[in-house]
């Protein structure tokens, strides 16, 4: 289904991801687990073609990244802060948008497509709040409609970055009970979590993350044992660190791009 | 009265208020998306840098419509690529681009010998002075900008709203980021004969403002903008035709504002009451208390608000939550 080979991320100039082999085969529902800064983030972005290696390869499907066009079997929950934007956006829209792998131009939704995005609604339980704003329902809520629309494309493998950070246990649970018919219905899970919480029961496969490297890759570990001492740091908080720039000139020129932490731009 | 709808039956009039129809349709449109990237005053640079390609038209001898829409493009994808490699204060970059715009524009049209009055007709719109040319070129040009718009609805809107989750779902972001630019550029210039360079920004953003006040979806947000951007171009147009001394750009503008100022309370009430009569959580209550002596026969024009509570419906009442249970009421 997947596999990294020799995968090898730096960004401006920093080595992030050093030389990660790894492969998912088709039904695993795996667990990318480490401290904060080890490189599961950018192992995701990486996989997903979000963020190019500088070295090594990442096939999906049995195709090389960079020919890989069956978009549609992909689903990607990105980190939750694209929820909103500037004009008010219904809940049913978002989760349509996860349709556009399968739409052609210029089309309108057709009967299956509009039947991918009810049934996505009913995954995550909210069918009820199809038509009201994205931005008036809670965090946890909001994680929800992003899993719904990564289903909505109907994809057979789903990329979650950090889907339970900052969200409360009766959401970690409903998130659970989704993924777990994901799980039944035989679909590929990678998924990076720093603690795993209500999801610990689907997990088959842990792979902790230190310092750019894979340190463990095995049978599901229990949260306080990732952050072990070969693991590394032990700080399980999630901080967001602003990136500091020199006050003085403030302005960048195209070739000076300046990146987050993630290699965000 | 009749004097005035003659000058509404006027050749200049009608040029004119066909010019604000395709106008008030097409600047909303492509602003709506603006408003979603987060990019409101990106039309207001794009017009900056616009005053620079209507001067090089004057310089050059050659129609400056079509200089501007050349170099507004250009200042556009220029705007699009410093937005990309991003960051938090990318807007200082574009400050720079604008004031080099406009006070490039403005030594330009000295240089071509024009005086400032020429170039105010573009800075502020002249769309009285339309010829049957300019008309055709506004339609042509705002028709093509509502289709894109309309019909790229879903892509537009996926990227504008996540562009990672675009990406991963195989859209060309980049494609789709530059054509937005290059559509708000397109409107720029055709908007320029309307409202004017310097007010352009306001009939792109301003509609999508109002209208966001009352709806909840995107496609109806788009919908009602260009709704209302038709309604204040018209509107302002007419107002203007019926007093002296009155401008149409500024006019167009004021009623666009206005517009926003009586919908805005409108607005506030209408989050105010959603946030109301959202359900409370469906916990059962601590215990079984029963409210003290109640007078009050609490139901639906009881002018209480009666919030949904799992298969039940709470009453406010002075910050309680009473709850009918047989002959008394619970606290809730």
């Amino acid at each position: 289904m997947l596999a990294v080979e020799n995968g090898t991320v730096a960004i401006a100039g920093r080595p992030i991801l050093r030389a990660v082999s790894l492969t998912v085969r088709s039904g695993e529902f795996v667990a990318l687990m480490g401290a904060n800064g080890s490189g599961k983030s950018t192992l995701v972005r990486a996989m997903t073609g979000l963020r190019p290696l500088s070295r090594g390869s990442v096939r999906l499907f049995d195709t090389p990244l960079a020919e890989f066009r069956e978009w549609g079997r992909i689903g990607f929950v990105p980190q939750r802060a694209g929820a909103t934007s500037g004009v008010p956006a219904s809940v049913w829209e978002i989760v349509a948008s996860g349709r556009l792998t399968r739409r052609r131009w210029l089309h309108p939704l057709l009967r299956s497509d509009r039947a991918a995005i009810r049934a996505a609604l009913d995954v995550v339980g909210l069918a009820d709040l199809a038509h009201e704003g994205v931005t008036t329902l809670s965090g946890g809520q909001q994680q929800r409609v992003l899993i719904a629309r990564a289903l909505a494309g109907e994809p057979e493998m789903f990329f979650l970055d950090e889907p339970t950070a900052g969200v409360d246990l009766p959401n970690q649970q409903a998130l659970a009970e989704a993924l777990g018919v994901l799980k039944d219905r035989g679909a590929t899970v990678v998924l990076v979590a720093h603690e795993l919480g209500p999801l610990a029961p689907l997990v088959d496969r842990a792979i902790v993350m230190r310092d750019g490297r894979v340190a463990y890759d095995g049978l599901p570990l229990a949260d306080h044992e990732v952050h072990g001492p070969l693991f590394g740091d032990s700080h399980t908080h999630h901080h967001a660190q602003p990136e500091q720039h020199p006050h003085a000139p403030h302005v960048v020129s195209p070739i000076d791009a300046i990146t987050d932490r993630e290699g965000r731009r | 009265m009749s004097s005035f709808l003659d000058l509404l039956s006027l050749p200049f009039m009608i040029r004119a208020m066909t010019a604000a129809v395709f106008t008030g349709l097409a600047a909303p449109a492509i602003g709506t998306y603006l408003v979603q990237k987060r990019l409101a005053l990106m039309g207001d640079g794009i017009g900056h840098v616009a005053v620079t390609g209507v001067a090089l038209g004057l310089l050059t001898g050659t129609s400056p419509t079509w200089t501007a829409v050349a170099v507004a493009i250009a200042g556009a994808v220029v705007i699009e690529i410093i937005r990309e490699q991003g960051h938090a204060n990318g807007d200082v970059a574009l400050a720079l681009l604008f004031y080099g715009g406009i006070a490039g524009g403005l030594l330009i049209t000295g240089l071509a010998g024009q005086s400032a009055s020429t170039l105010q007709q573009y800075l502020f719109g002249s769309i009285t002075a339309l010829s049957d040319r300019d008309v055709w070129v506004t339609m042509a040009l705002a028709a093509f900008v509502v289709l894109v718009c309309v019909g790229f609805g879903p892509q537009l809107f996926a990227v504008a709203q996540d562009q990672e989750f675009a990406k991963v779902a195989g859209l060309n972001v980049r494609f789709y980021n530059l054509l937005v630019a290059v559509l708000a550029a397109v409107t720029v210039t055709v908007a320029m004969r309307t409202v004017g360079l310097l007010l352009v920004s306001a009939l792109m953003v301003v509609p999508v403002a109002t209208a966001q006040q009352v709806t909840r979806s995107f496609r109806t947000t788009l919908a009602l903008a260009m709704l209302l951007g038709t309604a204040a171009s018209l509107g302002g147009l007419i107002t203007a035709a019926s007093q002296e001394n009155l401008q149409p750009g500024p006019t167009i503008v004021l009623v666009a504002l206005a517009g926003f100022v009586l919908t805005w309370p409108v607005g506030v009430v209408l989050r105010r009451r959603h946030r109301l009569l959202q359900p409370f959580a469906e916990l059962d209550p601590i215990s079984h208390e029963v409210t003290d002596e109640h007078p009050h026969v609490h139901g639906d024009d009881c002018g209480h608000i009666a919030v949904q509570h799992g298969d039940h419906v709470d009453y406010v009442h002075d910050g309680h939550r009473h709850a009918t249970h047989g002959s008394h009421y619970d606290e809730h």
